[in-house]
């Protein structure tokens, strides 16, 4: 993937390129606003990491820019304002995620992977199928190896949400704020509990497992390969 | 107060214009009077003469120069302050009370001095006389005697000196009582200012009671004083918290980065659990930090501008959906009890964050077996709430309030999680929102309960015009 860095603290900026290069990524670093548009808009990048406050153009300045000029290149945006006002005020701009400083850079890199295949599904679907999971979203029904799972609402949202992002690492803050709209941590370990329950439905009776538990990240919904 | 500071002071420098001011108008007064009356007195005296000249005149065309001495002579003779003298083609006298014909001048108005006879000697006066050559070529003197014209003119003008010295004097004096009167009063303020200034915020300005503006400053600074001495007090305990309470979970950072320094190591994975352990500290840290600065901007009003319409009730059920399975693994009892729509103002994210910090406490301390209720409503005639109780071991009334400030953990919470600020974060929200937090009592238990100011009354109309229009409609058994 091709990542293009838009962070004017240097250590900061190294700290992500060296993290985003040892996890497989092409990565170019512009320190300030106005290169990072000059970047953005030269090379093909599969998304942008642009922090908010930085010297010549803030990060909010930059994006718009950009998508005046029609570049769709996923942006997520990362800041040490991290109130919800301020995602609010990054995601009008164009941008689409914002994560608060300091993060885990495993929610770093969940949030990237799901915003570049965000971008790639444009179309509509109404049957998402993992495995033998399926999950029909017009007559809001889910079935394992056809039998059916009975699902709260939530559940529904959880599992439909999880299922867009088959294969991929979502943490439980991207849960929190895709399934629940909070944007904060709670102290207990809700969302533990709640996908606890969802695997004991989907789980419970199959020998293979499909929600996988990933260490010090978040959950997975994947099938074996 | 040395003579000089005083000089210096601005009550001084005001009295001082007002001397100058009123020295002005007694001189303009007192120079118009002066200037009038010598103007009187002067045109009188040309105004007689005039008319004595007539007077001669005639006597001169009936009986010639023999009748107009006469005349002179008898008229000289009789006291007076009029001035006559005939005198010859070259000045010399002839008859009347002036010795000498005034030297150099013909004819025409003149000022002079005469010699007249005094008990001792003789006295020089002041005289203005009128001066004629008669058709035979003799000379004409009529005149008036000055003296007391000006004499009066000295008198004003003396007044008018001893009015300007008396001005001054009073002015200087009554301007030093009154700088001295009020300067006193100023410095006690200036002095107060200096002493809080060096460190003693206690000290206030003494009021003395009469209600003046000065006193008005006295009560108004004593009340900025109050307030600052709060909001330093609070600082300052805030920054001790900070200070006291941050200190532990950096240690034990500290300690667990440090362990991985020393000793043989251990295996790979013994590394990596501690570096978890230290990361996981770090996240508490952070947590920690993020909601200081909630708090804080939640005391400052920063999110003042994001207040929207919020139905308590959808907040209720949300918050309630998320817990409930934790509630469920715990063997608690989680109940609601939202049965209408509880409209007010706020800010959706932060009430969400309140109401899930008092179901997150109330879980927390509440044992298996036991009960947590929330509920929201709009009572008429009171204010909308939200409250949550639990049947816990409940806070006992003396710590109630006090478990509201930043970093307080009683002694029975030490041993579970927690920062010590999910109850503060609530108290803020509330205070942001104008409204309070009450904690009670539930027998057992404890009953947290989030009270917003009272609906505006255009909203409370509204929602009862609203719900007479639904009572109004036909139901199913009036349509019948």
């Amino acid at each position: 993937m091709r990542i293009l860095v838009v962070e004017d603290d240097r250590e900061a900026a190294s700290y992500l390129t060296r993290g985003l290069k040892e996890s497989g990524h092409i990565v170019d670093h512009a320190a300030d606003g106005q290169d990072g548009l000059h970047l953005a808009m030269g090379g093909n990048y599969d998304v942008a990491v642009v922090d908010r406050m930085m010297p010549r153009m803030d990060g909010l300045t930059m994006v718009r820019r950009m998508r005046d000029e029609g570049n769709r290149t996923p942006v997520l945006f990362l800041s040490a304002l991290g109130e919800v006002d301020d995602k609010v005020k990054g995601l009008r701009a164009g941008g689409d995620d914002y994560l608060a400083k300091p993060f885990a850079f495993t929610e770093l890199l969940a949030r990237i992977d799901a915003l570049v295949r965000r971008n790639g599904q444009e179309t509509v679907q109404t049957k998402l199928q993992v495995g033998d999971l399926e999950l029909d979203l017009l007559s809001r029904t889910a079935t394992r190896g056809g039998n059916k799972i009975d699902l709260q609402p939530r559940e529904f949202l959880l599992l439909e949400y999880l299922m867009k992002h088959a294969g991929q690492v979502v943490t439980r803050t991207m849960l929190l704020e895709n399934v629940w709209e909070y944007h904060f941590d709670p102290q207990t370990n809700v969302i533990d509990v709640h996908m606890s329950r969802l695997r004991a439905k989907l789980d419970k009776n199959f020998a293979e497992p499909l929600l996988h538990t990933i260490r010090g990240a978040g959950y997975s919904l994947r099938a074996a390969s | 107060m040395p003579l000089l500071e005083l000089f210096r002071t601005a009550t001084f420098r005001l009295a001082f214009t007002y001397v100058c001011l009123f020295a002005a108008s007694v001189i303009l007064l007192l120079g118009f009077i002066y200037w009038r009356t010598s103007a009187f007195i002067q045109r009188q005296a040309d105004e007689t003469i005039a008319a004595e000249i007539v007077g001669l005149a005639e006597q001169y065309r009936r009986r010639g120069v023999e009748g107009l001495r006469q005349v002179i002579v008898e008229r000289s003779a009789r006291a007076g302050i009029s001035l006559y003298l005939l005198a010859g083609e070259d000045g010399t006298p002839i008859a009347g009370n002036v010795r000498a014909w005034p030297a150099g001048i013909a004819s025409g108005p003149v000022n002079f001095s005469i010699e007249r006879p005094t008990e001792n000697g003789t006295e020089s006066r002041p005289g203005h006389a009128i001066l004629l050559t008669l058709p035979n070529g003799y000379r004409l003197l009529v005149g008036r005697d000055m003296k007391q014209v000006s004499e009066v003119e000295a008198t004003i003008r003396n007044t008018l000196l001893y009015a300007l010295g008396l001005t001054a004097l009073f002015g200087v004096i009554g301007g030093a009582y009154i700088s001295r009167n009020v300067m006193r009063r100023l410095e006690l303020i200036n002095r107060t200012s200096q002493e809080i200034m060096s460190g003693d915020l206690t000290r206030r300005i003494p009021v003395r009671g009469d209600r003046d503006e000065l006193d008005h400053l006295a009560v108004n600074l004593n009340a900025m004083l109050d307030q600052i001495e709060t909001l330093m007090t609070g600082m300052r305990e805030v920054a001790d918290n900070i200070a006291h309470d941050l200190r532990t979970p950096l240690n034990r950072l500290r300690n667990k980065l440090e362990g991985l320094t020393i000793g043989d190591g251990g295996t790979r994975e013994d590394t990596i659990a501690a570096l978890e352990g230290a990361i996981g500290e770090a996240d508490n840290l952070i947590a920690t930090f993020n909601s200081l600065l909630l708090i804080a901007e939640a005391e400052t009003g920063a999110h003042r501008d994001t207040m929207e319409p919020v139905d308590l009730r959808d907040i209720v059920r949300d918050i309630t959906d998320l817990y409930e399975p934790v509630a469920e693994q715990r063997g608690i009892k989680l109940e609601v009890s939202a049965p209408t729509s509880v409209p007010v103002r706020g800010n959706r994210s932060l009430l969400a964050r309140a109401a899930a910090n008092l179901v997150e406490n109330a879980l927390k301390f509440t044992p298996e077996g036991g009960q947590v209720r929330v509920t929201t409503a709009s009572p008429r005639d009171e204010p909308p709430y939200l409250s949550v109780s639990d049947t816990g071991p409940g806070i006992p009334e003396e710590d109630r309030e006090r478990v509201l400030d930043r970093f307080v953990r009683l002694e029975r919470s030490r041993n579970t999680p927690g920062s010590g600020l999910g109850l503060s974060l609530v108290a803020a929200v509330a205070r942001m929102h104008d409204g309070k937090v009450e904690l009670g009592d539930n027998r057992p238990g404890l009953s947290a309960k989030f009270i917003f100011p009272r609906v505006l009354e255009a909203t409370a109309a509204a929602t009862s015009v609203n719900q007479q229009a639904r009572h109004a409609l036909p139901g199913p058994v009036a349509a019948q």
